[in-house]
């Protein structure tokens, strides 16, 4: 019997579930690293810790039986995948957030009304892309652009997009961060799903028993939606065109804030842990955003954003599925250097990419990516076919090798694939930070000037520190 | 290792093309005779061209196949194509506005996604779209040229079904239904499901019950549109409009001799239809069907301009259409060397005569083929009747054709 458990925000509260029903879990409560926890009691249990948003694919692609996700991850698959492979069998109670649709309170639009008037596109940013398409389509939505995110969506509105859809537990929290709920699509907490097959074809009685609660109920949503007039923005949009500056979150930022300093670049607000939409940058016509580094080349080749810190692989990674995208790499600087590896487990008889082409298989060669454009070119490029690309979103070592047969991940140190226990059987290629700029914007009069600025700012701390 | 057709598809083997091709030409030769000209739309269309308000549901659009073109960073979605008439209007407004009427017709396929296995995923269709006339003549020109073209094809008897987009739009509107309900309705009845309306519950009751009364009962004559007006105009006159351009379209069939019968839950079809809907039906099964569609031209950016239009359902026509009758295959067996060249040219003049003239080429089982011309044996041509298992030499090839043709093998 195989279960697929959810790393981060629901750890605390499965494990304690997991513990009330009798199947305590050694190295799985809140913050633990593990990937393959064991049930001692259980001995026929083999559990897994994924993202998320992996479980609800992992149990509809028959890799679990069963699985510990929230209700808005199912949907966002069933949205645009129309399966009965996946059965929701009971809410859990816990973790309850709604998904909403939001505008920045600073915004004029803020009604579906004012939405669905307006002429021109309507740019939509979510970490839920399947279930913008939806929300956009039902609500008749003329012309739209989705973009999916892979975080911070809600720091677009306004300047980036008009809307975007994020998972909230209140709507409070959304007024602090300058948005008004437009609608609620989706009252969602954590939930128990299994695979069709395996509920019907396979006994899972003790497992499910064990973790059904039919007590809870439905799951209350704190409050009511209703667009309220919101905080005013701390930021208005003033008339001048404003060059924009994204910068990354997450592991990336303390080497950013080092460089910048080095540039001479005084940034307010961007501090190591602290977390900040719109940090200030004491520079006139130029606006700062936080956001994940592998949304920003579609950002910015979008002209959401002039220039960019992200790494070299997630540029590559959009230049392979957008072969003309007009963004490029301005500058190399010189940090978050790491190496684009090809990952199988140690004891897969193979030493090379070739020797994987020779390998004798049954069914598809299953590659595991966050860089999805990248693994999918891997597999090109090297005639490895049949190939299914697997899409991830963290904690990709845990695919190997029951999930996947190969990984397309990025290595340091190598500490992780040792731990791991796995090996590299290719380099694809060396990444590091990198400043990125929309070509277009880089020729606009009103543009130029500000840009070349801060480029040469960068060149500068660069050259103070040369790349090595 | 063998690889699969793609889920969802279907192969046309060479019997199937014959039969499209068949059913094709028909279609094409009937709308060219009627002065429709043939157009053909790209099977990439943008998204936005179908999300634009009211022209596709939201339950269709989310089966389109929809993604990001190569240079697609900017979000904008292109399709497969999910939808003739969309295109087509499209297409006239791009090229064809100063036309005081267009009428066009084409041959497509469409695609949708079709998780039941039970259809394809991929569906031919025959067209055909009137745009520029909003008299109900011409709705009553295209039924007509819809049931010459499947008179053509030896289908028989076909069955007209009539409903009226704007009649249940007016009383959609009359039960007070919120704007969100109202469309959701719409959406079931246009997509065949009509058990939707027992839930319905609006602030109209007695209108309710004269929506119950619509759906219950099914008419064959202008009398019904007649009725329908003492029933249901006095409490909702909106509805005026629409039963005079029905009791319009009732009155020119009837004189023109067609059967139809009046039945609103046959009002499958697209959220973008305004007045009359139409169907097709023969054995039991749907052929095709259409309507009239004045808004969708404004709403793809043109003008203000009404149109009309059907399309008929080629898997469908290919399950009913007759046998039609095939070519006469003859086996020409050939001289080697210098001989080869006499062989030929007989070939070459059968072929000019009519007749399908194929080489053996090794052919272990000639029982398809009900004439056998052998070059091989000595001076002229043997000629062997399979039917009769007769053989006899024909001296030129002008006395094989001679006879060929008395033979009536053409």
């Amino acid at each position: 019997m195989k279960l697929a458990l959810p790393k981060g925000q629901l750890q605390e509260s499965t494990a304690a579930l997991l513990k009330e029903a009798g199947f305590a879990i050694a190295d799985y409560r809140k913050g633990s690293r593990s990937y393959r926890p064991r049930c001692e009691g259980f001995p026929g249990l083999f559990t897994k810790v994924f993202h998320e948003r992996d479980i609800a694919i992992q149990v509809a692609i028959g890799n679990y039986d069963l699985g510990i996700c929230r209700l808005d991850w199912v949907e966002e698959l069933l949205a645009k995948y129309h399966s009965d492979a996946v059965v929701k069998v009971g809410d859990l109670g816990y973790g309850k957030r709604t998904l909403y649709a939001v505008a920045a309170s600073s915004s004029e639009a803020k009604s579906l009304e004012a939405l669905r008037s307006r002429s021109q596109s309507l740019r939509i940013v979510s970490e839920y892309p399947n279930l913008a398409e939806s929300f956009a389509l039902k609500q008749r939505l003329r012309r739209f652009q989705i973009f999916p995110a892979w975080g911070a969506a809600g720091v677009y509105p306004p300047e980036n997009a008009e809307l975007a859809i994020v998972a909230e537990a209140t709507s409070k929290r959304l007024r602090e961060q300058g948005l008004v709920p437009v609608a609620a699509i989706l009252q969602s907490s954590a939930c128990l799903v299994a695979n069709r097959n395996s509920l019907e074809g396979k006994d899972l009685g003790q497992l499910l028993a064990a973790l059904s609660r039919p007590d809870v109920g439905d799951v209350g949503v704190e409050e009511a939606v209703g667009v309220g007039a919101g905080k005013r923005a701390r930021r208005s949009v003033s008339g001048e065109p404003v060059v924009s500056l994204a910068l990354p979150d997450g592991h990336q930022q303390p080497h950013t804030i080092d460089f910048l300093n080095r540039a001479g670049l005084k940034i307010d607000g961007y501090d190591a842990g602290k977390p900040t939409a719109r940090p200030r940058i004491g520079l006139d016509g130029v606006m700062v955003k936080v956001i994940r580094p592998q949304d920003m080349p579609l950002q910015v080749a979008n002209g959401n954003f002039d220039l960019a810190i992200t790494g070299r692989d997630w540029l590559l990674d959009h230049h392979f599925r957008f072969p003309s995208s007009p963004v490029e790499e301005l500058l190399e600087l010189g940090f978050g250097k790491v190496r684009i590896v090809a990952l199988v487990t140690q004891d897969m008889p193979v030493s090379s990419t070739d020797d994987l082409r020779e390998l004798k298989r049954d069914s598809a060669l299953r590659v595991a990516s966050e860089y999805v454009n990248i693994a999918d070119r891997y597999a090109y490029d090297n005639h490895l076919t049949p190939c299914k690309v697997v899409p991830t979103w963290g904690a990709s070592e845990a695919f190997l090798p029951e999930d996947a047969d190969v990984l397309i991940d990025n290595t340091q140190t190598g500490s992780t694939i040792a731990r791991h226990n796995l090996k590299v059987i290719d380099t694809l290629f060396e990444s590091s930070a990198c400043l990125i700029g929309n070509t277009e914007a880089m020729g606009r009069l009103d543009k130029r000037e500000r840009i070349s600025f801060l480029v040469e700012a960068m060149r500068r701390g660069v050259e103070a520190h040369p790349v090595s | 290792m063998k690889v699969p057709r793609c889920k969802g598809t279907r192969d046309l083997l060479p019997q199937d093309m014959t039969k499209f091709r068949h059913i094709e030409a028909e279609f094409r030769n009937c709308c060219l005779g009627w002065g429709y000209q043939e157009i053909r739309t790209p099977v990439l269309e943008y998204l936005h061209l179908f999300t634009s308000a009211g022209t596709l549901s939201p339950d269709m659009l989310g089966r389109v196949y929809s993604f990001l073109d190569w240079d697609g960073w900017s979000g904008e979605r292109v399709v497969l194509r999910p939808d003739g008439t969309i295109p087509a209007a499209r297409l006239y407004v791009e090229n064809l506005q100063n036309l005081p009427i267009a009428k066009l017709f084409y041959v497509e396929n469409m695609f949708a996604f079709e998780g039941t296995g039970e259809e394809s995923r991929e569906r031919w269709q025959c067209g055909a779209e009137l745009i520029g006339g909003s008299k109900p003549e011409g709705d009553v020109e295209l039924l007509s040229l819809g049931l010459e073209a499947i008179a053509r094809l030896g289908i028989d008897p076909v069955e007209i079904r009539l409903a009226h987009a704007g009649l249940l739009k007016t009383f959609l509107e009359g039960l007070g239904l919120s704007g969100e309900q109202e469309a959701e309705v719409l959406d079931q009845i246009f997509s065949g499901n009509v058990d939707v309306l027992a839930d319905i519950k609006g602030r109209n009751p007695e209108l309710e019950k004269q929506l119950q009364l619509l759906f219950g009962i099914k008419g064959s004559s202008p009398g019904f549109v007649e009725n329908l007006r003492s029933v249901c105009a006095p409490s909702l006159p909106a509805l005026e409009p629409s039963l005079n351009e029905l009791a319009r379209i009732a009155s020119l069939l009837t004189a023109l001799g067609f059967g139809y019968r009046i039945d609103f839950t046959s009002g499958r079809g697209f959220e973008y239809y305004t007045g009359i809907i139409y169907s097709f039906y023969s054995s039991g099964r749907r052929l095709g069907g259409g309507g009239r569609y004045d808004e969708l031209v404004p709403l793809v950016g043109g003008g203000s301009v009404c149109a009309s239009g059907f399309a008929l359902y080629v898997d469908e026509l290919m399950d009913l259409a007759e046998e039609m009758p095939r070519r006469e295959r003859i086996l020409v067996k050939a001289k080697d060397g210098e001989g080869l060249k006499d062989s030929l040219e007989v070939a070459r003049l059968l072929r000019g005569a009519g007749y399908i003239a194929e080489f053996d080429l090794g052919y272990k089982e000639t029982s398809g083929f009900r004439w056998i011309v052998d070059m091989r044996a000595g001076e002229g041509i043997e000629l062997i009747d399979q039917l009769s298992g007769e053989k006899q030499r024909k001296s030129s090839p002008a006395e094989l054709l001679n006879f060929l043709e008395e033979m009536g093998s053409k």
